[in-house]
C-alpha cells in the first residue's frame, strides 16, 4: 500500500506540472480555437531561463521563476503578434500550420551554438533536498513546492478570469469575437493578454519541472507538451478546470502505467487515451455536448 | 517581332549553344588534369563525431585523440598525404547518415573514422558497406556495427578499435556477482538506443546465467527526464546493484533521482560513463567497465597520458585513447596497402597482426572486424575515477 501511495505522490508531482502547461493550451484554444503547438517550446524556454536564473545569475528561486514567467509572457505575446494575428481570418488550418512552424523554429533556434546550444545540461539543485514522511510514505520537498506553487497560480488564474475586467473580456471574446468587439472590447489586446498568461504559466511549469527532473535541452518541451495537450483534450479543451483535471489524471496514468503495467508501454498508454477520448467523448470529461458552434 | 528583338533572341541562342557545348566538353578536358595529381598520393579521411548534443564530451575527446594521431604522423601515411574533413552528427542517427553521405559523395572519402556511438555507427556502417568505403568506428561497442546476422552478416569494410558489448556486459555481471557479492540487480535502459539496449540485455543474460536474479528490467525513452515511477518500483525491490548502461548525461540524471528516492544499491554501468561531465557526486561508489584506465601502470599507457597531457592539458579518457588508436590503425593500413583504394586498405586492416597499441598491447582483428582486447574496471571514488582492475579476454 505504501508503494501505491509513493507512486501516487510521483503522479501528483507530474500531474501538477502538466496542469500548468495544459492551462495554456486550453486558454488559447478557448479564445481563438487554435491549438498552439509552440506551447511546449515556450515551456522549454521557460525552463532554460529559470535554469539561468538560479544556476548562473544566482537569483533567489522565487525571483528566478518570476523572471522566467515575465520573459515568456513577452515571448508568447510576440509569437501571437508575428505568427497568429496575421492569420486570424485565414482558414483555421493555416494558423495550425503556422503554430507547428513556430514550434520547430523555437526548437532549432534554441539549438544554435550562440543561443542555448544543443547540449544536454545538468541543472544543479535549486533547493536542498528534504524528505518528509507521512505514514511511511516518502514525500520530497520538491513535490510540496510544486503543489503549493501550482495551487497558488490556479487560484490567481481563477481570480483573474472571474473577478477582473480583463477576465470578463476574455470570457466575452471566447464566447463571440464579433459581439465582444461590438460591445467595445479590444479583442486583439484581450488575445494578447491570454497568450501572456498562458505562456507565463508554461514558464513556471518549466522551472518547476527542471527542479524535479534536473536536466535541460532544446527538445525537452516536446513530450511534456504533448502529454499536457492530451490532458487538455481529456478534460475538455477550452475548459479551464477540465485542463487541471485532465492533467492530474494524465500524471497518474503516466506513473501508474510504468508502476503496474510496463515501463515500455508508458507513452503508448498515455497517447491511447488521447485517441480513446477523441473517439468516445470528443468534448472531453467536462465538455458539454452541443451543436458545433460555427 | 522587331529587328532588335530578333537580334536578342539570336544572341541568347548563341550563348546557350556556347554554354552547352562548353559543358559537354568540360568533363573530358578538365577533369583529368584536376583529378590525376590529387588522386595520385592523397587519401581522404572523413571524421564523424558528436561535437554537440547529449554526448559532446565523447566527440571532443575523440577529435583530440584523432588529430593528435594525424599530427604525429605529420599528416602522412607512407608516401600518402592525408586530407581530412570533420563532421558533427550531434549523436543523432539521421544526422549521422546525412553527414556520412556528404563525406562519401562530396568529399569522396576513402576511409571514414567515426560513428562514435552505436546508434549512429550502425546506419553509417550500412552506408560504408554499400559504397565500399572503409569504416573505423573507434568506440561503437554494439555487435551489430560490424556484424548483423539479419542484414547479410559481416560488413566487410567495417572495423572498430573497441571490444563489443556481449563481453562488456558479461564482465560487468561477473564483477557484480563475484566481487560485489550481489544477489539481485535491477536494470534501467533506453529502449530506443542500440548500445544501451544491447548492453542491458547482455548484462541481464550473464547475471542470470551466473545465478543472480534480475528483479527489475525497466525501459525508458531518450527524451524522458522523469524516472520517479520506475525508481519507486526499483526501490521496492531493493536490489544490490542498479545497472545503468547509458551515456553519462542520462546516468547522471537517473543516479541523482535514484539517490533522492533513497535507493541504496551500488550503481554500475558501461563505457558510456567515461566523461568529465558525469555527476560524480551522484555516482559515488559506482563501478563501470571501460576500454582503458589512465592509471594503468603499463609504460605505453603512461607515455600516452603524458603525451596527451602535454598537448591538451587534461588526462585522456577512453574516447580520446581509442580515437588515437583507431586513427593510427587506419594510417598504418594505408601505409601497408600503399594505396588509396578502399578495398586494399580494408585487406590490410583485416590482415594486421599484433600492432602495438595503448589500450591493448597488440591489435588484431577477428573475422567480424573486432579486436580482441582487455577491459578495465573503474570506480567512482571521492569524486574521481579510480582504477580497479584489468580483465583479460
Amino acid at each position: 500500500m505504501i508503494y501505491f501511495f509513493e507512486q501516487f505522490v510521483n503522479g501528483i508531482q507530474l500531474g501538477f506540472v502538466y496542469a500548468l502547461i495544459a492551462l495554456g493550451y486550453t486558454m488559447v484554444y478557448g479564445i481563438i480555437r487554435l491549438i498552439n503547438f509552440a506551447h511546449g517550446d515556450v515551456f522549454m524556454v521557460g525552463a532554460y531561463l529559470g535554469f539561468f536564473g538560479f544556476a548562473r545569475w544566482h537569483l533567489p528561486y522565487p525571483v528566478a521563476i518570476l523572471v522566467s514567467m515575465v520573459a515568456c509572457a513577452a515571448l508568447g505575446v510576440t509569437i501571437e503578434r508575428v505568427a497568429y494575428r496575421p492569420l486570424r481570418y485565414a482558414p483555421r488550418i493555416a494558423a495550425l500550420i503556422s503554430a507547428i512552424g513556430v514550434s520547430f523554429f523555437l526548437e532549432y533556434f534554441c539549438s544554435l551554438k550562440f543561443v542555448f546550444t544543443p547540449n544536454y545540461q545538468v541543472v544543479p539543485r535549486a533547493l536542498p533536498l528534504k524528505n518528509y514522511s507521512l505514514g511511511g510514505v516518502n514525500i520530497p520537498n520538491v513535490t510540496i513546492i510544486i503543489v503549493v506553487v501550482v495551487l497558488a497560480m490556479l487560484a490567481l488564474l481563477q481570480y483573474i478570469i472571474y473577478h477582473t475586467r480583463i477576465g470578463k473580456a476574455m470570457r466575452a471574446v471566447s464566447f463571440d469575437h464579433d459581439a465582444a468587439r461590438l460591445m467595445g472590447i479590444n479583442v486583439d489586446r484581450t488575445i494578447s493578454i491570454t497568450f501572456a498568461i498562458g505562456s507565463a504559466l508554461a514558464a513556471a511549469g518549466g522551472v518547476l519541472y527542471i527542479t524535479a527532473y534536473p536536466q535541460v535541452f532544446p527538445f525537452m518541451g516536446i513530450l511534456p507538451g504533448l502529454k499536457a495537450f492530451t490532458a487538455a483534450v481529456l478534460g475538455g479543451i477550452g475548459i479551464v478546470p477540465g485542463a487541471v483535471l485532465g492533467a492530474l489524471i494524465m500524471g497518474q496514468v503516466d506513473v501508474m502505467s510504468a508502476a503496474y503495467i510496463s515501463s515500455q508501454l508508458r507513452d503508448a498508454i498515455a497517447f491511447s487515451i488521447l485517441i480513446l477520448v477523441l473517439l468516445v467523448r470528443p468534448t472531453g470529461l467536462l465538455g458539454k455536448r452541443g451543436p458545433e458552434k460555427v | 517581332m522587331s529587328m532588335k528583338g530578333k537580334l536578342a533572341v539570336l544572341v541568347v541562342l548563341a550563348m546557350l549553344v556556347a554554354v552547352l557545348s562548353g559543358c559537354a566538353q568540360k568533363p573530358a578536358a578538365e577533369q583529368k588534369p584536376e583529378q590525376k595529381p590529387a588522386e595520385e598520393n592523397v587519401v581522404r579521411i572523413g571524421f564523424i563525431w558528436p561535437l554537440t548534443g547529449d554526448v559532446k564530451t565523447f566527440g571532443e575527446s575523440s577529435k583530440n585523440g584523432s588529430l593528435l594521431a594525424l599530427e604525429e604522423a605529420n599528416y602522412k601515411a607512407g608516401k600518402w598525404t592525408i586530407k581530412y574533413e570533420i563532421q558533427d552528427d550531434r549523436n543523432d542517427a539521421t544526422e549521422a547518415v546525412n553527414v556520412a553521405t556528404k563525406l562519401i559523395s562530396d568529399f569522396k572519402a576513402n576511409v571514414i573514422v567515426g560513428g562514435l556511438t552505436s546508434k549512429c555507427a550502425i546506419p553509417i556502417s550500412e552506408l560504408c558497406e554499400q559504397n565500399k568505403v572503409v569504416m573505423m568506428s573507434n568506440t561503437a561497442t554494439n555487435p551489430k556495427v560490424t556484424f548483423d546476422p539479419e542484414r547479410g552478416g559481416r560488413k566487410t569494410y567495417v572495423f572498430r578499435a573497441c571490444f563489443i558489448d556481449d563481453w562488456q556486459g558479461e564482465v560487468g555481471a561477473k564483477f557484480a556477482l563475484q566481487n560485489l557479492k550481489a544477489k539481485t540487480a535491477a536494470v534501467l535502459y533506453d529502449q530506443g538506443n542500440d548500445y544501451v539496449k544491447g548492453l542491458a540485455t547482455f548484462f541481464k543474460q550473464a547475471f542470470e546465467a551466473g545465478g543472480g536474479k534480475i528483479v527489475a528490467f525497466e525501459a525508458y525513452t531518450e527524451k524522458d527526464t522523469d524516472f520517479s515511477a520506475v525508481l519507486t518500483k526499483i526501490k521496492k525491490e531493493n536490489p544490490d546493484v542498479l545497472y545503468l548502461p547509458d551515456y553519462y548525461n542520462k546516468v547522471s540524471l537517473i543516479a541523482k533521482q535514484a539517490r533522492d528516492k533513497g535507493i541504496k544499491a551500488v550503481f554500475m554501468g558501461g563505457d558510456g560513463w567515461d566523461s568529465s561531465e558525469l555527476d560524480f557526486a551522484a555516482c559515488e561508489g559506482g563501478y563501470f567497465t571501460n576500454h582503458y584506465s589512465p592509471e594503468d601502470p603499463r609504460p605505453e599507457v603512461q607515455e600516452w597520458v603524458k603525451k596527451y597531457q602535454a598537448k591538451y592539458g587534461s588526462v585522456p579518457d577512453a574516447l580520446a585513447t581509442l580515437a588515437y588508436e583507431g586513427t593510427r590503425l587506419v594510417l598504418k593500413a594505408i601505409e601497408i596497402a600503399d594505396s588509396n583504394d578502399s578495398t586494399k586498405i580494408r585487406d590490410a586492416l583485416q590482415n594486421m597482426k599484433g600492432v602495438p597499441g595503448v589500450s591493448t598491447p597488440s591489435f588484431s582483428f577477428d573475422d567480424h572486424g573486432n579486436p580482441v582486447k582487455p577491459l578495465a574496471i573503474l570506480q567512482i571514488k571521492d569524486g574521481k575515477q579510480k582504477f580497479i582492475a584489468i580483465v583479460q579476454r
